[in-house]
């Protein structure tokens, strides 16, 4: 690649003519990245390509549980075009996405910005804004099922003792609840990874900008919207675009809390798909199923892509 | 543009008090450097005159009006900070119009305002960069010019010069000093540098520990010094110290403890009592009657020679505008140019004469 490094190569090794050709094979700079590289590649080739183009061509086949199946063309998605259930899902995971993500963006940079204030016990108070973050989402999820219980749930319980509601809400059981109910379940997981990826953001930005900004005669609001919000946007996206594709594929929660019910009010894609291809035995539609989330990742990716590169303002000839 | 009065400004950090009760007055227009060691307490001081600060007690007035409780904002002070503190994703133009446009001020009037600083910092041609295209002296400017729009009562500079390289810090300070007798606004000006103090203040402040040392003109502090910390702060290479007896009579001296005596000033306080002498290296001469010294290096820097010495166990440095080419160990003999020799309390530090 740079001529100076091969020179520092050729320069140290001994006289190629007294090396054996396996030796000569091993002091060559292409033979050797590419032997470093194997072991990476075997693994992304193994765990990633070929599950991801096994799925992707599974979508084209009837296969069912227990029989291969054959190709059957684009029949999958035509069907899935026309299937009600699959739209709604469709629908549902926008909307899940649409508003989970806000929702948290909004929380975490709320909660970025009090941690960011000097406040008593600060560092525990840090560590325990990431306990959601490392609880299990199964274990989380499970903690939500009984707190949304129409017998047991606390907050029923709650909202009964404080005189707001005469019967127990049964969050879980009603399309419009449910979704709402799942979608805090998700904020409430999500919050703390969003919360402390800003806050890294925010301790990088220099207090004498702030100073500099109060000097200006800029308001706590103003420092916020010119100083605070534009140093952070790099760090936004990346964070915002992480959030967006692990929740557009969220799985674990949904499955836990409502298995997509109630009349498929939650059912998000993953969980369609994974309810018709393993519990339904439709592994070719459930791929099809799959397979129709990667445009939506893809877009994301590359709306991430295009935003984050390097704004004008972080590009520059010298430090 | 305005005087500035600080009149026993203290201030703690929880229970450590780091400024002792500052006195200092500034007149309309001057230039007044704040030099000192590392937290001596100087930039706490300016910051506390800028508003960042909160003063626990004393007063602090800008143009007769006392400003303990104002903000920033409302002190009508610029400051420009040591790493500049520019708005990195805003253009030249904007950062130095930024104040206007928080103030809401016509396009016109900021287009205006930025382009007549501009002229005078030669940034015409930046005012579309964004402040990583530009080198460390455009930035310093940058931050300058963002100063100059406001038009402000008083400028405030924490070590502005710090981050440049010395030849652009040569430069830059020139180019200060030349905006001051421009503009004419009150300046306060923090450095470690006393270079830096002595070539652009009319005043400086020497301070150590949180207390002031002395005030006065350049020329005052490096012929007067109160004490010795002032002394050996002013002035560059440091004024040599030698420890010794004061040996009263009709020609005062100063007996060093290898017997050497050197001339000194006359003093009663004195009197047969430990003393330190000091000797500015500049006011050495070197001839055949002196007393003897061991030569350690010699460094010749074009102008001048630079020649450490061992006398009497002390290191002192001498400066000759001769080009001596004395070799390390060669014996040579000093003696300090009359009236030009300082008298202090080794114990209390003070000038005695």
């Amino acid at each position: 690649m740079s001529p100076p490094h091969t020179q520092v190569m050729t320069g140290t090794a001994p006289p190629v003519g007294a090396l054996s050709p396996l030796g000569r094979l091993f002091e060559n700079r292409h033979f050797l990245g590419l032997l470093f590289m194997l072991p990476a590649g075997v693994l992304l080739l193994l765990f990633l390509t070929y599950p991801l183009g096994l799925g992707v061509f599974l979508g084209f086949t009837d296969a069912k549980v227990g029989r291969p199946g054959e190709w059957i063309g684009t029949e999958n998605y035509e069907f899935l075009v026309t299937d009600s259930v699959f739209r709604l899902s469709v629908w549902n995971t926008f909307l899940y996405t649409a508003i989970a993500s806000i929702a948290k963006f909004g929380l975490g940079l709320w909660l970025a910005l009090l941690l960011n204030e000097h406040i008593p016990f600060k560092a525990y108070i840090r560590a325990i804004v990431l306990l959601p973050f490392i609880v299990p989402t199964v274990l989380s999820a499970i903690a939500f099922w009984w707190i949304y219980d129409a017998q047991f749930g606390i907050v029923s319980w709650m909202f009964q003792r404080l005189g707001l509601i005469h019967s127990y809400i049964d969050f879980l059981g009603q399309p419009v609840l449910a979704r709402m109910s799942v979608i805090i379940a998700n904020v409430w997981r999500g919050v703390p990874f969003i919360a402390i990826s800003l806050l890294a953001g925010l301790q990088t930005i220099s207090p004498s900008l702030y100073e500099a900004a109060a000097i200006d005669g800029a308001t706590s609001f103003q420092k916020f919207w010119n100083v605070t919000l534009p140093m952070l946007s790099p760090i936004i996206a990346v964070v915002m675009t992480f959030s967006v594709l692990f929740t557009f594929t969220d799985f674990q929660l949904i499955w836990v809390l409502t298995r997509g019910g109630p009349i498929n009010a939650t059912h998000l894609m993953a969980t369609l798909s994974f309810q018709r291809a393993i519990p339904g035995g439709a592994l070719g539609e459930g791929a099809a199923i799959a397979t129709a989330m990667i445009p939506f990742l893809l877009a994301a990716i590359l709306f991430s892509y295009f935003g984050l590169q390097r704004r004008r303002w972080q590009q520059g000839t010298k430090d | 543009m305005a005087s500035v009065e600080l009149k026993g400004v203290r201030k703690s950090f929880g229970r450590v008090e780091v400024l002792h009760g500052v006195d200092i007055s500034i007149r309309d227009g001057e230039f007044v450097v704040l030099v000192g060691p590392s937290g001596c307490g100087k930039t706490t001081l300016l910051r506390m005159l800028a508003g960042l600060e909160e003063i626990t007690s004393g007063e602090v007035r800008i143009g007769e009006r006392l400003v303990n409780n104002v903000p920033p904002k409302a002190r009508d002070i610029a400051m420009v900070f040591q790493n500049y503190a520019l708005y990195p994703h805003m253009t030249v133009f904007d950062n130095m119009a930024f104040s206007m446009k928080l103030a809401g001020r016509s396009r016109d009037e900021m287009r205006q305002r930025v382009d007549v600083a501009a002229k005078i910092l030669g940034l015409t041609d930046y005012l579309d960069r964004f402040p990583r295209q530009l080198s460390g002296g455009q930035r310093q400017r940058v931050a300058m010019g963002r100063a100059i729009v406001r038009n402000p009562q008083v400028f405030l500079f924490d070590e502005p010069l710090s981050n440049l390289d010395a030849k652009l810090r040569v430069q830059m300070r020139t180019e200060i000093k030349e905006l001051h007798l421009r503009l004419k606004t009150t300046s306060v000006y923090v450095t470690h540098d006393q270079i830096e103090a002595m070539t652009m203040a009319d005043t400086i402040v020497v301070m150590n520990g949180g207390n002031v040392e002395q005030i006065g003109s350049p020329l005052e502090l490096y012929d007067n010094p109160a004490n010795l910390f002032v002394a050996g702060f002013i002035g560059s290479p440091a004024m040599n110290f030698l420890p010794g007896r004061f040996a009263p009579g009709n020609s005062a001296a100063v007996k060093l403890s290898n017997g050497s005596e050197l001339p000194a000033p006359s003093c009663r306080e004195a009197d047969g009592r430990d003393v330190t002498l000091g000797v500015r290296p500049e006011h050495f001469a070197i001839n055949a009657t002196g007393v003897p010294a061991e030569v350690v290096v010699v460094e010749p820097t074009g102008a001048d020679t630079q020649v450490y010495c061992r006398l009497s166990d002390t290191e002192v440095t001498v400066v000759s505008r001769e080009r001596h080419m004395f070799k390390p160990g060669e014996m040579i003999r000093l003696q300090p140019m009359p009236q030009k020799t300082y008298l202090f309390d080794p114990a209390s530090g003070r000038r005695l004469a």
